[in-house]
């Protein structure tokens, strides 16, 4: 394996890893409120946060590059502060998966914080609990199925991402190529030994969390 | 009524039976000289070229794999040379159609000086290339920097399309401000059509000879050869030419 395929494999992994603990900072107060609320708003943001998981990732990326870049909105608002410009960064990928990765955590949470139902919250206030303190000693615990299988799955899929990175990664080496889009470009290359060693690793690799989530986690097994 | 759906019904199946399809690979570069002969070629012959457009590498390993193109119209001449080498493309049948001609632009105007100055005077954070490893513009634009000293100090600043289509997007959106794309994607009237551009001069890299060849499928298909053979003709050439093209 060259240096260049491990510098992909490494990249990829910080980038999930970043992705990963982003999305539980921010999929957890979405997921909670998304299972709690009665608004009418919940059928919008649902529907928001479950639109990755229809529009093809070239949609995503077309969008995001436009916005992204100096004549976007988001583009002028980063220039303005002085961070640059996000398409070609890994910055920009961390955000762009952000939202590529969402429903695959949102939502597996915001099942098991539904599972709970209003019971043991109700007996948490009773006992004098605030709903800060009942959100963390009652509903994180009893939906951590919910939240490990939200983590792996929104891992994994960072992982597997590779339309949108194509579109604003740029495909610089150490910052935005990564492990999918180093495989195409074997691929296109003719390297079909390299492709097969990376591409074989990422089955491989895939099964193994797959298998994991599917066995280890009853609460996922519920879902599926 | 029924007379008559009758009649178009048998018409259509005779129109079919005629014209013959033709499933043609060609590379990005010459999406644009494509559609404009594609309907020429139709009205002119009767067949019908049915083009997709993407990087020639690709339309390998698709070929090799079993995809059902019938002629292929790359982006070099490397491709249907080894093409036929490897029984999947039909000896004899490659030749010149068309001789790339490589440009710096930017979506900016007066961005791009008409000497290439930018190059080694600097002020941009991205320079889009398609990849050289694939990409024939890629490796020619990477060759061009080398012969002009600055490929070193610029190679911190690559960004890389997946093939010269994408390389253009790169830079038509402002993402990257400036880009080494293909003459005939921002050609218009025989000049760059809109932003800046440096025409990068012949002798800075070497020829981009763009070769079409017959696929296996489409031996003895009449309507793949005669697409090769109005590509020859003088109608395609001057088409061709007016997209920036040299001919051979």
């Amino acid at each position: 394996m060259e240096d260049t395929d491990l510098g992909a494999i490494w990249l990829t992994l910080k980038l999930a890893t970043v992705v990963t603990v982003l999305l539980l900072i921010v999929g957890t107060p979405i997921a909670w409120w998304l299972a709690r609320t009665r608004s009418r708003l919940k059928g919008v943001v649902g529907a928001v946060v479950a639109l990755p998981l229809v529009l093809p990732p070239t949609v995503l990326g077309f969008y995001l590059l436009v916005a992204m870049g100096p004549n976007g909105p988001v583009g002028r608002l980063t220039e303005g502060l002085g961070l640059g410009l996000l398409p070609f960064t890994f910055p920009g990928l961390v955000i762009a998966s952000v939202f590529y990765s969402l429903p695959f955590v949102v939502q597996p949470i915001q099942n098991a914080f539904e599972a709970i139902g209003e019971r043991p919250l109700e007996v948490a206030a009773t006992l004098r609990a605030s709903p800060w303190d009942t959100f963390w000693s009652v509903a994180v615990p009893l939906a951590k199925p919910g939240f490990l299988s939200g983590a792996i799955l929104g891992f994994a899929h960072t992982v597997g991402e590779f339309g949108i990175v194509l579109m604003i990664g740029g495909n610089i080496p150490g910052k935005t190529r990564v492990v999918s889009v180093q495989i195409y470009d074997h691929v296109e290359a003719l390297e079909y030994t390299q492709a097969h060693w990376l591409a074989g690793g990422m089955v491989l690799f895939s099964f193994v969390v797959l298998f994991a989530l599917y066995t280890f986690n009853p609460a996922r097994r519920k879902l599926a | 009524m029924k007379n008559t759906l009758f009649c178009l019904l048998t018409a259509t199946i005779v129109t079919l039976a005629q014209a013959d399809e033709v499933q043609v690979a060609v590379a990005a570069n010459f999406t644009g000289p494509m559609q404009v002969i594609a309907p020429l070629f139709e009205r002119d012959t009767g067949h019908k070229a049915i083009p997709s457009f993407g990087a020639t590498g690709k339309f390998y390993a698709q070929v090799v794999n079993g995809a059902p193109f019938e002629v292929l119209l790359a982006a070099d001449d490397e491709t249907p040379a080894r093409m036929v080498r490897e029984g999947h493309a039909v000896a004899g049948t490659p030749f010149t159609y068309a001789i790339g001609t490589l440009v710096l632009w930017s979506a900016k105007a007066d961005f791009v000086d008409d000497k290439g100055e930018i190059l080694k005077k600097g002020g941009f954070r991205h320079l889009a290339i398609a990849n050289p490893k694939t990409a024939p513009y890629g490796a020619a634009a990477l060759q061009a920097m080398g012969r002009l000293g600055v490929a070193d100090n610029l190679k911190p600043l690559f960004v890389q399309g997946e093939n010269i289509a994408q390389t253009q997007q790169f830079v038509a959106t402002g993402a990257a401000e400036l880009g080494f794309i293909a003459y005939s994607q921002v050609i218009k009237n025989g000049r760059i059509g809109s932003g800046s551009g440096w025409i990068v001069p012949g002798k800075l890299y070497d020829p981009i000879r763009q070769d079409a060849v017959i696929l296996a499928r489409g031996r003895d298909k009449p309507a793949a050869l005669a697409l090769l053979n109005y590509l020859k003709g003088d109608k395609a050439k001057a088409i061709i030419r007016s997209f920036g093209y040299e001919l051979p």
